[in-house]
């Protein structure tokens, strides 16, 4: 598999105002860092599943993708062309193949637009499709994200948060994208809807050969639907690897801990759990060294003065670790 | 943890709750009855809008403003759904605390967090005011804040989403209640933290000897922390019974369904099995059972008839006149 997409030292830093002690006391202003450094392939037609706590960086790494944010640093380059460069600038065919989908059915669906209309639009902006065609291929379109063809005259608001969240799907991929993006497009939804809408996805991507980063905070889902996996951590990839061989075995500490505090369904489970002690420390306030020695037990002097780099490690993918060797020895 | 000799502090007979909107009755909770013992944790499970929040609020008389409520909830020799007011209100966070889902909004955020955990004691306590003081530093101690003491000056936003959820539940234990019932205390949590509120609350229903009603849509949570277990659907419990048992053997469709939706012990990227359609709107129930047009397993009476829960084993108790044998979700 080639790569489609590749992220290479990616750094957003958003500047915070200065309060007024700041300005009396001369201090600079200071800034939130919302990714440090984030380096990452996306293989055509494979699923990339990325997790992390709430303020990670995973939705600001999803945005930087699609052009929300623009980094501080680093480069991203989609087919060899940086999405950042001059030429890319005022090419609009990026935002044609790079699609995304947000979390909220509620607020990202324009409560006054029908539908049919929502489809409308994306066909016209990008011209997929001489004006005739166009009430056939949105047809068409609701009938692959299996709604009833009346909901082209429906407003959002008549719908379930599964059904909008197959509008959005919809529209997504009215204009024939190759790459998905999806934040916690199923998170808001109850699970038994949920399922519905995650085999709708994993059946689009087959039919029609999408490739997908699957951003979300459910790792059961997560791992169902990914090929690989990156947990980040503080704006920073800890860990990247095949799905299957993160989930069963993880080796970053982190990583570990995350996956044991995800609640099984089996009650014969309980307690055989790594705690994670403390929190996420705030961006504002980035600890030195590697960002998870503050709650990690491993760590050591090492850890807390140099950021351990993303290596490979023993065929199981790549760790950002120091004492990765150490604490895998016996597992 | 087997609680089974212990006479229930709760007893919740054929609670009704109902609803009125432009002169329509929307029935959010039917024929709820369930007990929860000292020291038990019973789970509360479904779906958005299944009536399990609303199940909460009129036991504890929240409801009432906003509709009526009928039925009996026995709760130390009275009937809490009869009660008036005014004696209800001196059960209210003290015999009984609850703790909401957004540990953002419940608290106030011009005051202290001090201010407020001896607000609640001022209310609920006798203990005087350097007693009161005290107490609040023992219970932000108790929930595991780091130097409590002085965080008793720091306002919310100076928390962070789990430690506001920590503080929430020092104002609602702050009293001694013998029964905690806790709203979805964790969703707005990461796993992580998620993970460190549960243990705390399991923690303290056993040190303080308290019932817990624990309201979750996560079957993962309550496989991990609840003694017993009450499925709803539609404002009715479908199926209840002892956590493992439920589990091991899910006997309503729903519940089946419920289980298999989580993608856990399954091959990966295989289709999930998923609930086809979506709850029914509470203006617009089907005849039979409430489950009927969703379910793999209707029979002709569940069309007409509406079944009511019966005990299939000892202890377990399924809404269904064609209950799954022997199916297993995704447990082993």
């Amino acid at each position: 598999m080639t790569a489609v997409m590749q992220i290479r030292d990616l750094h957003l830093r958003f500047p915070t105002g200065r309060s007024l002690a700041d300005f009396v006391t001369g201090r600079p202003g200071r800034e939130v860092k919302a990714l440090n450094g984030v380096d990452l392939d996306l293989k055509r037609g494979e699923t990339l599943g990325v997790v992390g706590e709430s303020g990670c960086g995973k939705s600001t790494l999803a945005r930087c993708i699609v052009r929300l944010h623009t980094p501080s640093e680093g480069s991203i380059e989609f087919e060899g062309q940086d999405i950042f460069g001059k030429a890319s600038r005022d090419d609009r065919s990026y935002y044609r193949r790079v699609q995304m989908m947000f979390q909220d059915p509620y607020s990202s669906l324009n409560p006054r637009m029908t539908t049919g209309q929502i489809l409308t639009e994306a066909l016209k902006v990008h011209n997929m499709r001489p004006e005739a065609d166009i009430p056939a291929r949105v047809a068409e379109l609701l009938d692959l994200v299996r709604l009833p063809q009346d909901a082209q005259g429906k407003l959002p608001h008549e719908f379930s948060g599964g059904q909008r969240q197959r509008i959005a799907i919809a529209r997504a991929l009215a204009v024939e994208p190759e790459v998905l993006i999806a934040d916690e497009l199923v998170s808001a939804l109850d699970v038994s809807v949920q399922a519905q809408v995650v085999n709708l996805l994993l059946e689009l991507q087959q039919e029609l050969g999408l490739t997908i980063l699957f951003v979300a905070h459910d790792l059961r889902l997560v791992r169902h639907v990914s090929n690989r996996v990156a947990v980040i951590y503080l704006g920073r990839i800890v860990e990247i690897g095949d799905s299957e061989t993160l989930f069963s075995a993880p080796s970053h500490p982190y990583s570990q801990a995350l996956l044991s505090a995800a609640p099984s369904l089996n009650p014969d489970n309980r307690g055989a759990v790594t705690r994670l002690e403390g929190e996420l420390p705030s961006p504002l306030n980035m600890p030195k060294g590697c960002p998870f020695h503050i709650r990690c037990r491993h760590a050591n002097d090492v850890c807390r003065k140099d950021v351990p780099a993303l290596q490979p490690f023993e065929g199981r993918g790549e760790v950002a670790c120091h004492h990765v060797k150490e604490i895998n020895a016996y597992a | 943890m087997s609680m089974e000799d212990q006479k229930p502090i709760l007893e919740v007979n054929e609670l009704n709750t109902t609803f009125h909107r432009n002169g329509r009755a929307l029935p959010a909770v039917r024929d709820v009855s369930f007990s929860v013992a000292r020291g038990e944790v019973l789970g509360l499970v479904g779906e958005s809008g299944s009536g399990k929040s609303v199940t909460l609020r009129s036991i504890i008389g929240l409801a009432r403003r906003y509709g009526d409520v009928t039925g009996q909830v026995r709760w130390k020799g009275s009937d809490l759904v009869a009660m008036p007011d005014r004696v209800l209100r001196h059960k209210q966070g003290r015999e009984i605390a609850m703790i909401f889902q957004e540990p953002m909004t419940s608290l106030n955020p011009l005051l202290t967090v001090g201010l407020q955990l001896e607000e609640s004691l001022r209310a609920h306590t006798d203990l005087q005011r350097k007693a009161r003081h005290d107490r609040a530093v023992e219970m932000l101690d108790l929930v595991g804040i780091p130097s409590a003491a002085q965080r008793l000056k720091d306002y919310p936003h100076q928390f962070s989403g789990g430690m506001r959820q920590r503080v929430m539940i020092a104002i609602a234990l702050a009293a001694n209640p013998k029964l905690l019932l806790a709203d979805e205390p964790t969703t707005a949590l990461d796993v992580t933290i998620q993970a460190q509120i549960l243990d705390l609350i399991l923690r303290l229903a056993q040190d303080m000897d308290m019932g817990v009603v624990l309201v979750t849509h996560d079957l993962g949570v309550v496989a991990q922390t609840c003694d017993n277990l009450a499925v709803m659907y539609a404002g009715r419990i479908v199926e209840q019974g002892p956590v493992r048992d439920v589990l091991r053997a899910p006997g309503h469709p729903y519940t089946v369904g419920l289980m298999r939706s989580v993608p856990e012990n399954l091959p990966p990227r295989t289709p999930l099995s998923s609930v086809p359609g979506v709850p029914p709107s509470l203006d617009a129930l089907p005849t039979g059972c409430v489950f009927a047009p969703r379910c793999s397993s209707c029979i002709e009476p569940c069309l007409q008839d509406r079944p009511a829960l019966t005990l299939i084993t000892d202890r377990r108790q399924v809404a269904c006149f064609n209950p799954v044998t022997n199916a297993k979700g995704n447990v082993a």
